[in-house]
């Protein structure tokens, strides 16, 4: 039977190009490899191999002929003992391939109703029963606790990083877990981020469980390849057979007089990212019931901590099995005249603004976020119906910032409740100044946060 | 450990020559179809042929067993019919469609099969070389014998998370074979101009990794150095290397108009080295097999390419509520879902 050979198209964007030399002529036996002819493409010359072997018939486009469009048939190939006059008979219609139709053209987006929308469904459950018993805890021993109860309860759970092991923690965070399950399960690794994030991945898709500690999250971009090609994108590319469920965890934003390199806050980096969940909690509690979901989750989950947090006490529940849902923001503070919302260190700033504002008769609502992706904005949204104002309050840079975000969706859910526009308070927009006194003006102040308020509620 | 002479005279079944005739004919007329298909337009974006190299992949799944891994690079389409995976669920991934291994959602660079240990089908160039290791770490920590078979190119040998990797691979014994399939071109770069340490299975040396270099035409000698590599790993001795030497006769990828390399040099290479030609060979020439039979496997394997390649095209495309399934193991409401 007569094969036609049609234009090709050589390159992802090539939609028709110059025939500019035929190799074979008509009566010529080929074999598949064979050049066929020289095709000039928007990028280059290529050359165009046969597939299928034969006879050339007949030659329909004429070398030096431009604009041909891919799929063209340009000859025709026949077998031994056939006439191209049978051929071209019996050859398929032009065409016939045609790669199939296009999707169907999307339902043009609704524009948003011009109406209020109606307050939002939130779940303000306690995180755990009024009258626990509570003891008092850093946030670097519920992280520790955290760990240590999940690998008690699976042998799938492991820790990897630099000086988890032996030296337990640079921040102590691993303290007595070598001890406890080993060396197996406690890993040291080389100082070798991009490495040893992507063997935990590998491992994670081998079906392990593993908590990946970057000495701090600054360090974490040699391996952020990895994190986001290879952890969060693969149960996607894979159409849901395998994925990474894993934890990256470590130190996030700035310590103090550490400098520009090491004084980083990568929340609104990771979560951005579709397929990584993101924590950042603030109080111990919420530490160790944050991780110990995260470490249960089945996705990768990106945990940011705070090195000036990890010694900080909190009021801890005395419960077996503690954890909080990813999802779910905190109030800290009850209030009409306005909302704050943070997560992680920008709220000791919210909460000291909200206390100081109080003495000014301003009732400031206080919303910890928790986890940024998920993202409870219902929580956020519902107060903002009540207060008709928001201050958003981080450690990171202003430009394409967590608060610019959360702006962006309640002018889009609650435009008509906004009183004033929202005000987000971010670190300055420069890299981190060793000086005392030029990184104090750097990072996100109390003062700053209560001058936004004072902006929003026109005081 | 020096390199070893391919072996041309080893005991070698009828049976098995036939086996991988068939599997890497299957290989080669796959891609022919597929570049087929790309050139109609039914395949999209970047797609890297493997012809040339079939003898790899087909040497060393002889080498593997039931429960070993592998994982490669963009260039996978061999890797994966070499493993057992269905031609039809590949084809059909190539063009996008639901019946796709990925359900359309992955292409030719991002493919996955659970069933069959076969972890991607990776875009990026170099980082499979870790996920290798952590899959084969997987199995040390699990505690059984399984080897995971990490494929890349010479282009990702000069990647540094590759020598990352061979560092806590040997540190840490982990039971994985690095297969650096030697094609000479890193796109249009060939070794020469990208190192003045062209013997890559040498720099294992520097992690204390045992390696050896591999004739990749000749599809016994790839399977008896695999053999090496995994009986190495299994025995807990850790990670072995093998630098197999082949050749793409293809561009880079479909869109490589090739003017780093001569015509006359891909046409050399073709006549005198075709791994499947060697195999043909031997079989006629050691009567185990007929021109007959050879042209009924010829048959039996166009038969398969033109049946996978026709279900590609019947294959519906993804229905559009999938753009939205498989970004995260449980139910998180996404931004306009």
């Amino acid at each position: 039977m007569a094969t036609e050979i049609l234009m090709p198209a050589l390159s992802p964007t090539m939609e028709e190009g110059t025939l500019a030399k035929w190799l074979v002529k008509e009566g010529d036996t080929v074999n598949s490899g064979d050049i066929l002819a020289e095709i000039e493409t928007d990028k280059a010359t290529m050359e165009f191999e046969a597939v299928d072997e034969g006879i050339v018939g007949k030659i329909l486009i004429d070398e030096g002929s431009e604009g041909v469009k891919v799929n063209t048939p340009i000859a025709i190939l026949v077998e031994e003992g056939e006439s191209v006059e049978d051929a071209v008979a019996s050859a398929p219609a032009a065409g016939g391939e045609a790669p199939a139709a296009e999707a169907p053209a999307e339902p043009a987006p609704t524009v948003a109703a011009a109406a209020a929308p109606a307050a939002p469904e939130v779940d303000d459950s306690p995180d755990y029963p009024e009258g626990t018993e509570v003891v008092s805890q850093t946030v670097r021993e519920a992280l520790r606790d955290a760990m240590a109860e999940e690998m008690r309860g699976s042998e799938d759970v492991f820790v990897m990083g630099e000086e988890v092991a032996e030296y337990e923690g640079a921040y102590k965070i691993t303290q007595g877990l070598l001890d406890e399950f080993g060396a197996k399960r406690v890993i040291d690794t080389p100082i070798t981020e991009h490495g040893f994030a992507g063997i935990a991945t590998g491992a994670a898709f081998g079906g392990l469980r593993p908590i990946v500690e970057f000495m701090t999250f600054n360090f974490a971009m040699q391996a952020i390849d990895q994190i986001i090609n290879s952890a969060a994108k693969t149960l996607y590319m894979s159409g849901g057979q395998m994925g990474a469920p894993m934890v990256f965890r470590g130190p996030n934003g700035a310590a103090a007089r550490v400098g520009a390199q090491h004084s980083q806050d990568y929340a609104a980096w990771y979560m951005q990212i579709p397929g990584l969940k993101v924590a950042m909690p603030y109080s111990a509690a919420d530490a160790k019931g944050l991780l110990k979901s995260a470490i249960r989750d089945p996705n990768p989950v990106i945990f940011l901590e705070n090195e000036i947090l990890y010694g900080k006490s909190f009021d801890v529940p005395k419960l077996d099995d503690y954890t909080v849902p990813f999802g779910k923001a905190k109030i800290w503070r009850k209030g009409d005249d306005v909302t704050i919302v943070s997560f992680g260190i920008g709220m000791t700033y919210a909460l000291q603004a909200a206390d100081k504002l109080a003495e000014d008769g301003i009732n400031a609502e206080v919303i910890d976020l928790r986890t940024l992706r998920p993202m409870d904005l219902p929580t956020v949204i519902k107060s903002v119906m009540k207060t008709n104002r928001l201050v958003t309050v981080e450690e990171g840079w202003p430009q394409g910032s967590v608060g610019s975000y959360i702006a962006s969706e309640v002018m889009q859910q609650a435009f008509d409740y906004l009183d004033a526009p929202v005000v987000t308070c971010t670190g300055k927009d420069v890299p981190m100044p060793y000086a005392a006194n030029l990184e104090k003006h750097a990072l996100i102040t109390t003062d700053e946060v209560i001058e936004a308020v004072k902006q929003v509620t026109y005081r | 450990m020096a390199a070893r002479k391919s072996a041309q005279k080893s005991n070698v079944s009828a049976e098995e020559l036939t086996t991988y005739y068939r599997e890497m004919l299957l290989i080669r007329r796959f891609e022919e179809k597929a570049g087929q298909l790309y050139g109609m337009g039914l395949i999209g974006g970047f797609c890297h042929l493997y012809i040339g190299q079939e003898a790899v992949v087909v040497g060393l799944e002889a080498a593997a067993e039931d429960g070993d891994k592998r994982v490669t690079s963009y260039r996978d389409h061999g890797h994966m019919l070499a493993c057992g995976m269905d031609p039809d669920g590949v084809m059909a991934e190539l063009t996008g469609r639901e019946g796709g291994y990925s359900k359309g959602k992955g292409g030719s660079m991002h493919m996955f099969s659970k069933e069959k240990h076969f972890y991607g089908g990776h875009g990026i160039v170099g980082a499979q070389v870790p996920l290798g290791a952590g899959l084969a770490f997987s199995d040390k920590y699990k505690g059984n014998d399984r080897v995971t078979f990490t494929y890349f190119g010479d282009g990702a040998a000069n990647q540094g998370q590759v020598y990352e990797t061979y560092n806590m691979a040997q540190l840490w014994d982990l039971p994985v074979v690095f297969v650096i399939e030697n094609n000479q071109y890193a796109m249009g770069t060939s070794v020469q101009r990208s190192t003045k340490s062209p013997a890559l299975w040498k720099r294992g040396e520097a992690y204390g990794i045992a390696g050896e270099e591999v004739d990749g035409m000749n599809v016994l000698a790839v399977k008896e150095a695999g053999e090496r590599a995994v009986a190495h790993c299994r025995a807990g001795k850790g990670p072995y290397i093998l630098e197999v030497k082949t050749y793409r006769y293809r561009g880079h990828s479909m869109s490589d108009p090739a003017k780093y390399r001569t015509r006359e040099e891909v046409q050399k290479m073709r006549e005198e080295r075709d791994p499947i030609e060697q195999v043909r060979e031997m079989l006629l020439t050691g009567k185990h097999a007929t021109e007959e039979d050879l042209k009924a496997i010829d048959k039996e394997i166009k038969d398969i390419v033109n049946k996978s390649a026709d279900f590609a095209k019947e294959s519906p495309e993804p229905a559009l509520e999938e753009l939205w399934t498989d970004i995260y193991a449980d139910d998180i409401p996404q931004k306009s879902a």
